[in-house]
């Protein structure tokens, strides 16, 4: 049922963990709800001098496919430019993972995760210029 | 110990060795047609066939001629429910039944509704009992039957049968129970338990799948039916079709050995049970016990498991059968509508998880499974945002959740 890739990262997740919220170089997102069986909460720590994604965590509420699209995730973004990172299409976590249909969902809350984590990251560097 | 370890009774269980044996030569050199009537192999097929309806009737107090055999208890239900609408229809058009009923049930009611039928299903309480006064104000003249499962499949929550029965008998009304879960694991008497239908499935009680029988009562009031699947006029023409001999056997065979080891067999089982409650409780925080413990099935526990999503759980225990209450894989997402129905938080019903006890678990096999979810619960708790919320004190209830 599951691919072997989705069995690596939940046996092995990568990036667990959390980032101090309130660090300027720190974007957190968080998509999901709990009653829909699935939350995800991804953070970057981003270099202000070269936009590079230096750190990546997260932590998931959710089945195997969802702790497996937002552990890829992190390895993914890590080493990215924030532009980098926004081409990140969940289509490229379905194949990377093998995900199966009713799994589709998993990737596109990835994506979304990533993105929101950008976007609190840019409205947080906003805020301080 | 042998893995993977079944604990999922209540989806199905193993053929009892000794059940199968009595099958076998109902395969082979035994394999007449029960209803030919003019040699011996046909004599000896209904031969075996009269006497497993006497020991499934004799398990449930009944006398052997209210028994039809079917194909499972779905087909019972279906013959039951819509064999009593369609026979009673100058009657009445209204059915009650319960919110909690297997799908076998609820299905059979919404197509009666279809088809011009009033259809009412109660809510349980908190524990998953039904009102009693709330199925007393529901009956009206118009009804027809009263339906309300046993014991029920996800939280093995036993209903109060008997004053159940008692109240459709004061209002004339026939009464049809569901026991898929509870034959074989409880005592039934339908007489002292006032039950005019009853569903009865052989792969829940360690009989073979594709055989089951609806109990139909035939005194004190007769009931009757109208036949669901015509032909030639088997089941004395309730329910026509060539009987399942070998299944038949079986069933008589479970129904048998469940009469003298039932009792024993329940102590045994709400002990292990009790000893993994007791183990996971002791070993993790914020678990909760879906459904009464009071009035439960000894080989069932259902709990959610806060912050800890039951399809991963499932995932982390990969050499352990059970069943979650979360429905991630299912094309509409949504949690178990039993769980639902108690009044869990979707939040909450996608942790759980069901746990079935039955003959052949061991108290190793318990320990094994304890130790096991406590491990995977805490991982996927130290992986779980919604875990490390609830540990800073934030009340998730009041999160602006971006809900799809």
């Amino acid at each position: 049922m599951y691919s072997n890739k989705v069995l690596d990262h939940y046996e092995h997740p990568r990036n667990v963990g959390a980032l101090d919220r309130s660090d300027p170089q720190v974007g957190t997102g968080m998509v999901g709800a709990p009653e829909c069986g699935d939350v995800m909460k991804l953070q970057i720590k981003v270099n202000e001098e070269t936009g590079v994604i230096e750190d990546a965590k997260f932590k998931t509420f959710g089945c195997g496919s969802a702790i497996a699209s937002s552990s890829l995730a992190t390895e993914w973004v890590k080493g990215k430019t924030i532009d980098e990172a926004l081409t990140i299409r969940n289509v490229d976590i379905v194949n990377e993972l093998s995900l199966p249909p009713v799994k589709i969902h998993c990737s596109v809350l990835a994506e979304d995760a990533i993105k929101a984590a950008i976007n609190d990251y840019r409205k947080k560097k906003r805020g301080h210029e | 110990m042998k893995k993977p370890i079944y604990m999922d009774y209540h989806a199905t269980t193993p053929v009892d060795p000794r059940v199968l044996e009595a099958m076998l030569p109902y395969f082979g050199a035994r394999f007449g047609n029960a209803a030919s009537r003019n040699h011996s192999f046909g004599w000896d097929a209904e031969q075996a066939v009269e006497k497993a309806r006497k020991q499934i009737a004799d398990l449930i107090g009944a006398t052997p001629k209210e028994i039809v055999f079917t194909s499972g208890a779905t087909e019972s239900d279906n013959l039951a429910i819509k064999g009593v609408a369609e026979m009673y229809a100058e009657r009445g058009n209204h059915i009650v039944s319960v919110t909690t009923e297997h799908k076998a049930v609820l299905d059979t009611c919404k197509k009666l509704r279809k088809h011009g039928c009033d259809i009412t299903l109660l809510a349980p309480g908190k524990d998953g009992l039904i009102d009693l006064d709330a199925l007393s104000a529901a009956i009206t003249e118009k009804t027809v039957l009263v339906s309300v499962m046993f014991a029920n499949n996800e939280i093995g929550v036993i209903q109060p049968i008997r004053e159940i029965g008692r109240i459709a008998g004061e209002h004339g009304v026939l009464f049809h129970t569901d026991a898929t879960q509870a034959v074989g694991k409880v005592p039934i008497h339908v007489d002292e338990d006032n039950i005019d239908l009853m569903s009865i499935s052989a792969h829940k009680m360690y009989g073979p799948k594709g055989i089951g029988a609806l109990y139909v009562r035939r005194k004190n009031p007769r009931v009757q039916l109208t036949a669901q699947m015509d032909g030639g006029g088997h089941e004395r023409g309730m329910r026509s079709g060539t009987l399942n001999v070998p299944g038949i056997v079986g069933l008589g065979e479970a129904c048998a050995i469940c009469q003298v080891e039932m009792a024993e067999e329940a102590v045994r089982l709400a002990a292990l049970r009790d000893r993994l409650k007791d183990r996971l409780l002791a070993g993790l925080d914020e678990i909760y016990i879906n459904g009464s413990m009071e009035h439960r099935l000894a080989g069932n526990l259902n709990i959610s498991f806060a912050y800890a999503e039951g399809e991963s759980l499932l995932m982390g225990i990969s050499d352990i059968a059970v069943s979650s209450g979360s429905a991630c894989t299912s094309a509409t997402l949504e949690p178990s509508y039993v769980l639902k129905a108690l009044g869990v938080g979707d939040a909450l019903a996608h942790t759980s998880i069901r746990f079935g006890l039955g003959r052949f678990n061991t108290e190793e096999e318990v320990d094994y499974v304890a130790a096991r979810v406590i491990e995977v619960v805490k991982k996927l708790r130290d992986l779980s945002p919604l875990y490390e919320m609830a540990k800073e004190g934030v009340d998730l209830s009041q999160v602006g959740w971006n809900k799809e």
